[in-house]
């Protein structure tokens, strides 16, 4: 079962290192979707210090929400998902292999760009290291009901909305203690009880979402 | 015994044996919905005294208190009958999620706008990022979301099981939503005007909110059981039973 999980996770992450240009661009997205938000409401600092939570975590939501379409459709179209499905090994497995890879190809990036656009925000340090483990703990969250939701919409018309559609309300819990995590320190109270709550989210999460997300794929392929 | 008593427990789970009952029970559920709205609109203007805080506006309760219970309540009413549809895979449970969804909107909906027009007089304001607001506000987003997937899938049994999923999930997460934003609301917010503040209600009051919430009850019972026979009729056409309905009709 490791062997398979690690089977999975190799070769997605081959994949995703030959097609090197999806992975950036999302992170460009990422990044421009941050740099528009100065220039939408002005360029005061304090006033960017108070948005640059929620700026950045709803940055954050959209890039990984973008990239969700790869997660399944390409092996979906070439065939492979079907191969997986027939494959020995319990589908929860191989899903979770394509989920870890799918948050190192698309979440881990995000976190490490997240403190470089923290300082165009004039967030002080202490916020861009709850900023930056906020987003460690919270990225894995999103790529994991996102995988739920882009399983859903397989070779759906016009799946793209609707994996909006679908998936950012979900994200809500996430977002509220994410960006509250960094409001928090920045007021000074203290991001502990959000990070343990994100961290809750996150147990909870890695429990259900890649049996859901295997119970959808195979309601996909039938 | 035993077999009959099974017999009888199933008879009513194939759409061809629901639908002449659901025809027959409809009307029924109509007058009573009918009734019972009545009679709680006229205890809510007319009976119910005029509360000395907030006038004659806090009438709107009757009405969107009684949707904001049924929003909630039909879309654990929509999760349960998914999760039939999926673990026993039997067709006329997920006909009834598929069914349920609009009225579910429709109730989340009502709330949000009386709610509104509640909060402008009251609170001076059409809207304020409340938890209960808030949270009405991502239920009527996972039920459009719930409708669309329904929608943009061609074949009905994928469509019903991967809504069915999509319920489920939303299920487990409706509490957790709740709370993140109850949360929050109390973090960002400090003091806001608060429901809480309300005095206690007098009885008829609560008299007229639960006719209406029983009126609306009824009303859903009725509407799902209508939406759901165009549904068996529409995944039934191919049948032979629908053909001869429908032949017998006209």
């Amino acid at each position: 079962m490791i062997r398979a999980l690690g089977w999975v996770l190799r070769r997605d992450l081959l994949l995703a290192f030959r097609r090197r240009g999806d992975v950036v661009n999302a992170l460009v997205f990422f990044v421009i979707v941050v740099s528009l938000f100065p220039l939408g409401v002005g360029p005061e600092a304090s006033q960017l210090r108070n948005m640059a939570p929620g700026v950045l975590w709803v940055a954050a939501l959209l890039a990984c929400m973008l990239s969700l379409a790869r997660l399944f459709a390409p092996d979906h179209q070439d065939g492979t998902l079907e191969q997986m499905l027939l494959a020995g090994e319990p589908l929860v497995v191989l899903v979770m292999g394509k989920v870890i890879a799918h948050w190192l190809v698309s979440g881990l990036p995000l976190v490490l760009m997240a403190p470089l656009l923290g300082l165009q925000f004039d967030l002080p340090g202490d916020a861009l290291a709850v900023l930056c483990v906020s987003l460690l703990i919270g990225t894995p969250v999103l790529s994991l009901i996102g995988a739920v939701a882009a399983a859903l919409t397989l070779g759906v018309r016009g799946s793209g909305v609707l994996v909006a559609l679908l998936v950012l309300p979900l994200y809500v819990p996430v977002l509220i203690f994410g960006a509250g995590s960094v409001g928090a320190t920045a007021a000074g109270t203290g991001a502990e009880a959000h990070l343990l709550l994100l961290g809750g989210f996150l147990a909870l999460a890695l429990v259900l979402a890649p049996w859901a997300s295997a119970a959808s794929l195979r309601i996909a392929m039938e | 015994m035993t077999k009959s008593q099974r017999f009888s427990w199933f008879l009513f789970s194939s759409p061809q044996t629901f639908y002449p009952l659901a025809g027959t029970l409809q009307p029924w559920f109509t007058v009573l919905a009918v009734l019972l709205c009545a009679a709680g609109l006229y205890i809510g203007f007319f009976v119910a005294p005029t509360d000395a805080q907030q006038g004659d506006a806090y009438r709107i309760i009757f009405i969107h208190v009684p949707a904001a219970w049924m929003s909630m309540f039909l879309y654990l009413v929509m999760g349960f009958w998914s999760g039939v549809g999926l673990v026993l895979n039997t067709r006329l449970s997920s006909m009834v999620a598929t069914a349920l969804a609009p009225t579910g909107a429709l109730f989340t909906f009502i709330a949000l706008w009386t709610g509104a027009l509640w909060g402008k007089p009251t609170w001076g304001t059409w809207w304020v990022w409340d938890a209960r607001l808030t949270s009405e506000l991502i239920l009527l987003f996972l039920y459009i979301g719930f409708m669309a997937l329904q929608a943009a899938i061609d074949d009905p049994r994928r469509a019903d099981k991967a809504g069915a999923v999509l319920a489920l999930v939303g299920v487990i997460n409706i509490p957790i939503i709740y709370f993140s934003v109850k949360w929050w609301s109390t973090l960002h917010q400090g003091a806001s005007v608060s429901m809480k503040s309300a005095p206690t209600m007098a009885t008829t009051m609560l008299l007229g909110m639960l006719v209406m919430a029983l009126g609306f009850w009824m009303y859903s019972i009725a509407a799902v059981l209508a939406r759901v026979r165009c549904v068996i009729l529409e995944r039934e056409r191919h049948t032979d039973w629908v053909a001869a309905e429908i032949g017998g009709q006209t």
